[in-house]
């Protein structure tokens, strides 16, 4: 069970807006006392993620939430946008696979940087994808 | 009522003029400190002077019409000088609203003992002036960016000095967040000063990079490419432990690189490459 203690919307649409939303990324695992690893890899994740939206949806929005699951808390980041979708998206979860000219890493090294990883996409609707980072986990 | 409200302004536009400077100059928000007296009066003449003398019964209610072009040109150069100035919105919104004030102050006086005349002719002045005052809140707020735009040039401009650290050694300090318009500037800059000085090494210190993604990571490995194409070495430096555990976690593959902790241990390596040695004066063989 996981409840969601406070949420943050914040609308991504140019270059500066990513700055703004990693500070208040940042801000908010500071708040819950996340250490200083795990807020480098939530810091990248979001980087990642928030890169992705930008540069293949034109941006979108990012939901910011504090939840707690018993005694963990964590930072929970939705990601959703409304680009043209991943038609393929075990591809997209292989490391070195990239449409752009990317290392290929930014999906499947998101995975690996936080706790919990999901992903939906529809081709033409877009994609929503969340992750979860517990403060100590 | 004999005369059409437009006529009736035109008629009265000294006193209205006379009622807006009264306002303004009451204000508490007047800022003798940006702009003086004269110079108010001047701007709120040459306004009053193009809004009185475009209004006409037909565009009274068409705000899209041409006719306003020249009152929103004048508007939106006062609302821009305005925000270059320093004034704050609510001071560059009084201007405007002020006026409105005064108009409707004028107007009050002139339709004493028709309220119903008075309120349609009202709404028709509030409608226009609210039009015009949202067209200088666009442009002061345009204004604004402008000068954010320019800042963050000149910061990006600032932001990627590259030193000459010893001869033959250069370093590049990078703070904040790499982005792909920020990687070019560096890369151009590293690779002129490379040209310039004939350095065979070079320092990217990121120990002011707050996180490293795989976007990041791979303009770094573009910056080395670059380097090594002109015959340079290129060593990064300022690898905090926590970007060291993420970079692996995300799987990017550095090891093609000479990556060092600190901007000192990378000088060291580079003392040694060049074959230098750093050493202490002994001050008994000195004598």
């Amino acid at each position: 069970m996981i409840l969601s203690l406070s949420k943050d919307t914040i609308q991504v649409l140019k270059e500066q807006d990513v700055v703004f939303l990693k500070n208040r990324v940042k801000e908010t695992a500071v708040k819950i006392k996340m250490g200083l690893v795990n807020q480098t890899r939530l810091l990248t994740a979001a980087s990642e993620l928030v890169r992705n939206m930008m540069r293949y949806a034109n941006g979108g929005v990012c939901l910011i939430e504090v939840v707690s699951s018993g005694r963990n808390n964590g930072v929970r980041l939705t990601f959703s946008d409304r680009g043209p979708g991943i038609p393929d998206i075990a591809a997209a979860m292989r490391d070195g696979f990239s449409t752009g000219k990317s290392l290929g890493l930014g999906l499947p090294g998101t995975k690996r940087l936080v706790n919990e990883f999901d992903i939906k996409s529809k081709v033409g609707e877009g994609t929503v994808i969340t992750i979860i980072k517990w403060a100590n986990g | 009522m004999s005369l059409k409200t437009h006529q009736l302004l035109q008629k009265k536009k000294k006193i209205i003029l006379e009622l807006w400077m009264k306002n303004q100059l009451a204000d508490e928000g007047l800022r003798e400190d940006l702009i003086s007296n004269e110079e108010l009066r001047m701007q709120s003449e040459e306004l009053i002077d193009a809004l009185i003398g475009n209004l006409s019964g037909a565009n009274f209610t068409n705000l899209d019409s041409e006719e306003w072009n020249p009152v929103i040109e004048i508007l939106g150069g006062i609302a821009i000088t305005r925000a270059r100035q320093g004034f704050s919105p609510r001071e560059t919104g009084n201007f405007v609203f002020s006026l409105k004030e005064a108009i409707l102050e004028v107007l009050q006086g002139e339709i004493p003992n028709d309220a119903k005349a008075l309120y349609a002719e009202s709404t028709k002045i509030n409608r226009l002036m609210d039009n015009l005052s949202v067209v200088t809140f666009e442009t002061f707020i345009k204004g604004r960016e402008e000068v954010i735009l320019r800042q963050t040039d000149e910061i990006t401009e600032i932001s990627t000095p590259v030193i000459r650290v010893w001869d033959g050694i250069l370093a590049l300090p990078i703070i904040g967040t790499l982005d792909s318009a920020r990687t070019q500037i560096v890369m151009e800059n590293l690779l002129q000063e490379i040209v310039e000085t004939g350095s065979s090494i070079a320092i990217l210190d990121i120990s002011g990079v707050p996180a490293v993604d795989s976007l990041v990571a791979q303009h770094l490995i573009k910056t080395v490419s670059a380097t090594r194409l002109m015959g340079a070495e290129c060593i990064i430096s300022g690898i905090r432990p926590e970007i060291a555990q993420t970079v692996v976690h995300l799987g990017i593959d550095l090891s093609n690189i000479i990556t060092k902790a600190t901007l000192a241990s990378a000088l060291a390596y580079s003392f040694r490459a060049m074959r230098l040695e750093v050493r202490k004066i002994n001050s008994l063989q000195k004598n």
